[in-house]
């Protein structure tokens, strides 16, 4: 089963309920999707670490060949060609390596290059492989590496065995854009995590919207939750969300997190609110099954 | 020498564009016969790479001068690789910034911004 953890905004707690998540399962994989930020591996201190290159395939002209036809420049969408002073101009930063101007050349005059643009390491931490998406400082778009580690994940579940009970925890970047929704599509159920502030609830409000508009089932983990009024509590409410859990704002959770340990492996408490958590969230996806069939 | 402006609409007395890449329409303009011509800018509605797309409408017009308000690094490099030549215009509209760049009130365009997006969605 694959599990999303997603936020709004940055600093709510994806990567705390990510990976004491997977450490709460039996056997899983955590891929750590925020790919300008990783900080899972932090936590999991993985060991027998690999390293995976990821690139970007870029054309490059053989202005030799090139007759000026345009043939290029008209087709791509995205305008990452452009021809001056009769010779084809790549502008690799707006390429979205989809190769279709060395398909259409009609004189075979466009190659590619790989263009490395980030790596995937993966590792073991205990009862969870890790995968770690890291993007190199400038690129535009992680969307290549999410693609990458997501079809790694589904290779390392599957090696898992079929009689273990394995889960494939996702922690998405931040947000409800490009990168989330990329994170998010082959996903089996969605935690939305949020925190009590108007500003937290703001941002729930928008991954809400996406994860409704993917039509994945969802529910909500409010995390640093305090006495008093929570907005975003107030949200889940008016809407109907499914509220999974409330986490505490809580000094001995947050001693350990910002120690880089992971709860469930250092208190039972913890491993006792993860573990009802993750049992949730597989009974609630496989009520949406019997529901859906 | 031949000119191009980004601008509001097909009438040299509308406003100058505040974008280059996502400007409405092109006005190119001739001062030695004092024509005007305007172009539809198709890049106006892409999704991405408008910046590029938008440079090179303008530069198969074999324009000199590009007048804008601003301009981004890759149209930039289009207009270098050109040998396009980039002024900063003022506010008001285009007719004005003509005036002004005749008689030589416009100071070259300097500041390239690296661009507002970054979502091209790759």
């Amino acid at each position: 089963m694959k599990i999303a953890v997603l936020s709004g905004k940055g600093g709510t707690g994806k990567t705390l309920v990510s990976v004491n998540l997977a450490a709460a399962a039996d056997q899983a994989v955590y891929i750590d999707c925020d790919v300008e930020e990783p900080n899972g591996h932090l936590f999991f201190k993985p060991k027998k670490v690999k390293t995976e290159i990821v690139s970007n395939r870029i054309p490059v002209i053989d202005h030799a060949r090139c007759t000026g036809c345009r043939t290029c420049v008209n087709f791509c969408k995205f305008n990452a060609l452009a021809y001056i002073n009769k010779k084809v101009k790549v502008f690799e930063d707006i390429c979205h390596s989809c190769g279709g101007c060395q398909l259409f050349c009609p004189e075979k005059a466009i190659d590619e290059k790989d263009q490395p643009m980030g790596k995937i390491e993966s590792g073991v931490s205990e009862n969870v492989r890790v995968l770690t998406g890291i993007l190199n400082t400038g690129e535009a778009s992680g969307i290549p590496i999410i693609n990458r580690l997501l079809e790694q994940g589904v290779v390392m579940d599957s090696q898992e065995g079929e009689n273990t009970n394995g889960h494939t925890v996702i922690d998405c970047p931040p947000g409800s854009a490009c990168s989330v929704m990329e994170s998010i599509e082959d996903a089996d159920y969605c935690v939305l995590v949020a925190e009590p502030t108007l500003f937290g609830s703001h941002n729930l409000a928008m991954v809400h919207e996406l994860v409704t508009l993917f039509q994945k089932p969802h529910g909500v983990v409010l995390n640093k939750c305090l006495e008093g009024e929570n907005p975003s509590e107030a949200y889940c409410i008016e809407n109907q969300i499914k509220i999974l859990e409330r986490i505490p704002f809580d000094h001995k959770l947050g001693t350990l997190n910002s120690n880089a340990l992971i709860g469930v492996r250092e208190e039972e408490d913890y491993q006792r609110l993860f573990s009802t958590l993750l049992q949730r969230i597989v009974r609630e996806v496989t009520y949406e099954t019997t529901t859906d069939s | 020498m031949k000119l191009a402006m980004p601008i509001e609409g097909k009438d040299s007395m509308k406003n100058v564009s505040p974008s280059f890449g996502r400007a409405p329409y092109f006005l190119i303009y001739d001062t030695d016969t004092k024509e005007e011509k305007y172009l539809e800018n198709s890049a106006a509605t892409t999704q991405g790479g408008a910046g590029v797309k938008a440079a090179q409408i303008v530069a198969d017009s074999k324009v000199d001068v590009l007048l804008t308000p601003r301009c981004g690094k890759n149209a930039a490099e289009v207009f270098e690789d050109s040998g396009i030549k980039l002024y900063k215009t003022r506010e008001g509209s285009a007719k004005k910034n003509i005036e002004d760049f005749t008689e030589d009130r416009l100071s070259p365009l300097e500041e390239i911004h690296a661009g507002f997006h970054n979502h091209g969605g790759r």
